[in-house]
């Protein structure tokens, strides 16, 4: 049984590629998305989260407790509950729950939470110099937003935006439980409720060739950014 | 060109609250170079912060140009910013813009076409002698390069006013001496008006026209440069004199020198100008019955003039003694006895 299965595993006989091809452009298009999304939620949020925050630029309280609060509370539920608890919110809004795009909402309401934190944290590192060295020059909150705090922070950004990307690689696998295909929910049915062992290292594979792709692109722009 | 009036700020604290500036009356006018010296907590960055209302005063007011600038909105107020230049200790540069581009920053800011700001950043390159360097990242730079940026940066769009925060303060000796050179320089060239704070006498020495020394948010002695060096009355100002007039050990080396032995008088003199040509000195031996022993002398050049010490320490009779202290003092320079025996 276990040779049968060893042997299978190498042979990569059950192994259908077109699925697997399939499979493997749905879990890049969940991702590509998803990212993009995140990417603008996630600096979004961090900005009001570091804006709104005692000493900054729109210091509220009331805006930076809700911001922290919807950030904490959707970092903090699991990948898996969360994409359930959305059913509904997901099928208002998309009109489906069938197909990678239904897994949309719940990856970028999943991510952009945790890219946020990160977003902030990257702002606090800025030198708070530069900033009052904009003011003295008469800039107002928007030419400070855009012209340094972003510009300033965007290796961090970048990197951020790095680490959060393989997290939400590896949520594009749990998103086959409501049906949105991908390498994971291709290597759960056909290969683990199948025992198809072969299915499941190809698709492990894949998955992690496309980490490791993002990582490079990541790791790349981050320091042809930085000129610290 | 900048008038304080009774300028206040209150910080509040847990404790109690800590007045960093205390009442400030001041006037300075157009072109002059004006220095702020203190120890840190005196105040004086705050000072130079409530000049451009990145600290908003909590009474009193601060007027720029004849605008005052704490009764401005915000809009006016980023109009008037644009006009006063400042430059800061850490330079604050973007580090993400080359050289060129950190001088466009305030450029954009006011909104300028594209042709105007790329002569303008041009024109400054080579007025702070960056030349070439232009597409350089400040990483690249060495500090005192990174400060010319600042300073271009400053000027970029014309201001009337310049105010240094403790500019120098983060440079060695010999750059510090080119950035104020460059200072003295942009002053006399654009006539634009330069407050400047710091803790070091000879910034103040070198290019200010009149300083203010600052303690605990009030200003203890204030006037010309060389008023100031040759006549410090308070015991703040004269620690501060000593930084540039004797070297940091003079005091401990003529008490080791002289201690318990025979000393005569031990004397300071302070003198300014064209009293340093005099033969004072040689007079002293000729026309009166004493021995003069030159221990130490220091010349310093200010922006109004030379001033001078020197130590001696003198012998003879209690009598000659004090006809030559008084023959010294008609001659206008300062005498002090530090010790006798």
């Amino acid at each position: 049984m276990t040779d049968r299965l060893v042997g299978s595993a190498w042979m990569m006989q059950n192994v259908n590629w077109e699925n697997m091809w399939e499979a493997t452009l749905e879990t890049l298009y969940m991702s590509v998305i998803a990212l993009t999304f995140t990417f603008l939620f996630g600096i979004l949020l961090g900005l009001l989260l570091f804006l709104s925050d005692r000493g900054q630029l729109w210091e509220n309280k009331t805006v930076n407790a809700i911001t922290a609060a919807y950030v904490n509370i959707f970092r903090s539920i699991p990948f898996i509950i969360l994409i359930v608890l959305l059913i509904p919110f997901t099928r208002t809004i998309m009109g489906t729950m069938l197909g990678p795009s239904a897994a949309l909402p719940a990856l970028i309401i999943g991510a952009a939470p945790f890219y946020a934190r990160l977003v902030e944290i990257a702002l606090r590192e800025i030198d708070k110099g530069v900033i009052e060295a904009a003011k003295s020059m008469g800039a107002n909150n928007r030419q400070i937003i855009t012209k340094v705090l972003l510009p300033e922070s965007m290796p961090a950004l970048i990197s951020g935006i790095t680490v959060t990307s393989i997290a939400l690689i590896s949520y594009t696998a749990m998103a086959g439980v409501i049906g949105a295909g991908g390498l994971g929910d291709l290597a759960y049915r056909d290969g683990f409720q199948r025992s198809n062992t072969d299915i499941t290292l190809v698709a492990t594979f894949i998955v992690l060739i496309i980490v490791f792709i993002f990582q490079y692109i990541g790791d790349f722009l981050t320091r042809k950014i930085d000129k610290r | 060109m900048i008038s304080l009036t009774k300028l206040t700020k209150i910080f509040p604290s847990a404790q109690e609250p800590i007045t960093a500036v205390d009442d400030i009356n001041l006037t300075i006018p157009a072109g002059e170079i004006f220095g702020v010296i203190g120890y840190s907590g005196a105040g004086k960055s705050t000072l130079i912060r409530l000049l451009n209302q990145l600290e908003e005063p909590t009474s009193g007011e601060v007027s720029v140009d004849g605008k005052t600038i704490s009764k401005l909105s915000k809009q006016e107020l980023r109009f008037a910013r644009q006009e006063i230049g400042m430059i800061f200790q850490h330079f604050n540069l973007l580090w993400s813009r080359t050289v060129a581009e950190n001088i466009a920053f305030p450029l954009e800011i006011k909104g300028e076409d594209k042709e105007k700001k790329e002569q303008r950043i041009n024109e400054l390159i080579d007025l702070v002698g960056l030349t070439g360097r232009g597409e350089a990242y400040p990483s690249q730079l060495s500090g005192g390069q990174k400060q010319r940026v600042g300073i271009a940066r400053a000027l970029a769009n014309n201001p009337k006013v310049l105010l240094c925060d403790e500019a120098t303060s983060a440079l060695d000796p010999k750059t510090t001496d080119s950035i104020l050179d460059l200072l003295t320089d942009i002053n006399q060239k654009l006539g634009l008006t330069i407050v400047l704070i710091t803790h070091e006498m000879h910034v103040i020495r070198k290019i200010c026209h009149s300083v203010a020394v600052m303690e605990e948010g009030r200003f203890v002695e204030q006037g010309d440069v060389l008023n100031v060096f040759k006549h410090p009355k308070e015991a703040m100002t004269k620690e501060f004199v000593k930084q540039v007039t004797e070297p940091d050990d003079t005091e401990e080396a003529l008490q080791h020198l002289f201690d318990g032995a025979h000393q005569g008088h031990l004397c300071r003199l302070t003198f300014t100008g064209n009293d340093a040509k005099r033969t004072l000195i040689n007079d002293v031996i000729r026309s009166y019955d004493v021995t003069v022993n030159i221990l130490q002398g220091k010349l310093s050049q200010t922006r109004h003039g030379t001033y001078g010490t020197l130590f001696i320490q003198m012998q003879g009779e209690p009598p000659a003694i004090e006809e030559v202290l008084a023959y010294i003092r008609r001659h206008e320079v300062d005498v002090e006895v530090i010790s006798h025996d």
